[in-house]
């Protein structure tokens, strides 16, 4: 793996003790998380997590399994609220506006965080109605061709699936069906898209095109990806967080916390923590 | 070296008592079409069959008699037709709620409730539809003077049929609900996360993907309300007429067969065999409509693995 240093960052030193793990240069702020833990019945499955989230970048959060990056992931749209046992503490900001707020209605924030899965999941419908799904059920009905149009040449998949719209997304296969889904959710033209292992279940060459379709997005969303595969964030993302899961003292109770945070190139090349470094170097996880 | 130590009959004895159990349904399907043929051929040598198919008299007590089977036909799918249509919407009302809205807890409680209904007697079920549906929801309800209106009348196809529609609420609610439940959890999540709201999943998603599923449950709940025999005996009445009015006494099928079939019926005899004519009839219906359902479902379904 080779990665390319465009230039020195500044060396910042996270404690893990105290992490206030805010990376340098964020222009812009999307999200701004303080001291989030989220509880499963009442068990934490992650800790004190406090970052800065970029607008318009690729962020990378990884880490050993169980770690708790998905969980972290699924906050962010508040997909944890379908779990009824779930609640999260802690501070979440969206543009400045608290997530999690009383008078947050969930359905309006997922129009504008979306999300892909790390299977998958396209609807049991044609290409096209799965394209379609999000701005119909949002009430966008003018123009519906070129909205579907133009989310799957967002995807590029525009030109694989052109002549068969109305075929069955079973059809496709599972790197085109994940593409798919990727157009079903720029279809509603969101502000952020979180992005749930989503080359977990996909062969490389399936994988290579939508990394390279991240790069393309990130022109016009903030995208978060949760990544068990260190290449594909070092080649994907501008700043990448390390999570590592920590035990209590009698290790009964497990739970994710954040390590490191900061410059892609940097958590790769001269991470501050020894844990990252290991990590990073695949001498653990 | 090689060879099995034994004959290993134990194992051949086993596989064939398993076949065997297997065979059983088909051997008894078989069974009950050949015991229905040889009397329904020998009342057609009595009864022409355009009198028997497009007849719409049924009075075999009569003298003359007349076998016009459609009036009983018409009796069935009377008490079927509004049996369905209270039916089909509570019952795929309570799986969408059942599945989609209540919490676990909701959820513990009213599934087994529905399933205690299903275990009712039919016959209890036929009672409480003469005893207190009739008298004390429909004759209130009706609209004087609609279609004949409804009071003073001891019996109505649509007291069976309300009755019937209880009967087969369980099974709609908890087949479509189980159908549902079965969808994959990321076609859930992948709505969610497009901004949907709960109805919109439901409907837009979840339902269509367990179509096939939803319509098995409500095939299998018009096969039990065309079969179904103690309510409409009880509710619907004896008087075959040629109709789907609701407010109005009728036979069905299953009650004719019910109230002739008796002791005192001579083996034989032209009353005997129009038994087993409408039994045929009875089992060509269901047949038909299931062969129908399964085509309509291949065609129809959502696949989603």
């Amino acid at each position: 793996m080779v990665v390319v240093l465009k230039e020195q960052t500044p060396k910042i030193s996270v404690r893990p003790e105290f992490q206030q793990a805010a990376a340098p240069q964020i222009k812009e702020k999307v999200f701004e998380l303080n001291g989030i833990e989220v509880l499963y019945g009442g068990v934490s499955a992650v800790k004190d997590i406090s970052m800065e989230i970029g607008h318009k970048e690729v962020t990378a959060l990884i880490g050993p399994s169980g770690c708790g990056k998905s969980t972290l992931l699924r906050c962010l749209n508040r997909m944890n609220d379908l779990i009824p046992t779930a609640e999260v503490q802690g501070e979440l900001l969206y543009h400045g506006e608290d997530l999690y707020g009383p008078n947050v209605d969930p359905v309006q924030v997922r129009k504008l965080i979306g999300m892909v899965f790390q299977k998958p999941n396209p609807f049991p419908k044609s290409i096209y109605d799965n394209v379609a799904f999000g701005p119909r059920v949002l009430g966008r009905k003018d123009g519906l061709d070129e909205t579907v149009e133009k989310a799957l040449r967002g995807a590029a998949l525009w030109d694989e699936v052109k002549d068969r719209l109305k075929d069955n997304a079973f059809g496709l296969s599972g790197g085109q069906q994940q593409r798919l889904c990727i157009a079903r959710c720029i279809a509603v033209e969101p502000d952020v898209i979180l992005m749930d292992e989503p080359c977990s279940a996909l062969d490389p060459i399936s994988t290579g095109k939508i990394e390279d379709l991240m790069i393309e997005l990130k022109e016009q969303y903030s995208i978060v990806i949760v990544t068990h595969n260190m290449q594909q964030a070092a080649r994907v993302s501008d700043r990448t967080a390390f999570l590592m899961v920590e035990l209590d003292a009698e290790e009964h109770n497990r739970w994710g916390r954040l390590v490191e945070y900061d410059a892609t190139e940097k958590v790769f090349t001269n991470p501050s923590d020894k844990r990252t470094e290991d990590y990073v170097s695949g001498k653990v996880g | 070296m090689l060879q099995a130590e034994s004959k290993r009959y134990g194992e051949r004895a086993i596989k064939w008592l398993l076949a065997l159990c297997a065979l059983l349904s088909v051997l008894t399907t078989t069974a009950i079409v050949i015991s229905l043929i040889g009397p329904t051929i020998g009342f057609f040598e009595i009864v022409p069959a355009d009198e028997f198919f497009f007849g719409v008299d049924w009075t075999p007590q009569f003298e003359p008699p007349s076998f016009g089977v459609l009036s009983i036909v018409a009796g069935t799918l009377n008490v079927t037709l509004w049996g369905m249509l209270f039916a089909i919407p509570v019952g795929l009302g309570s799986a969408v709620y059942l599945s989609e809205y209540a919490t676990p807890r909701v959820r513990k409680t009213v599934k087994p409730a529905l399933e205690v209904l299903a275990g009712i007697p039919t016959v209890a079920i036929g009672f409480f539809a003469v005893s207190f549906i009739l008298p004390e929801i429909i004759v209130p309800l009706w609209p004087d003077g609609l279609l004949g209106g409804a009071e003073g009348k001891p019996f109505l196809a649509l007291a069976a049929g309300l009755g019937i529609g209880l009967m087969v609420v369980p099974i709609i609610a908890s087949m479509s609900d189980d159908a549902m439940r079965a969808v994959p959890r990321g076609l859930h999540e992948g709505a969610y996360a497009l901004g949907a709201t709960k109805a919109k999943v439901a409907t837009k998603v979840i339902f269509p993907a367990a179509l096939s599923g939803i319509v098995a449950s409500i095939v299998l709940a018009i096969s039990r309300a065309v079969g179904e025999t103690m309510i409409v005996v009880l509710a619907a009445g004896s008087t075959p007429k040629f109709t789907l009015n609701p407010v109005e006494s009728i036979q069905a099928m299953t009650s004719y067969i019910a109230t002739t079939a008796t002791g005192d019926i001579s083996t034989g005899s032209v009353d005997y065999k129009s038994v087993f004519a409408v039994g045929t009839v009875l089992f060509a219906m269901t047949l038909v409509m299931n062969v129908v359902s399964i085509r309509l479902v291949r065609k129809y379904r959502e696949v989603y693995e």
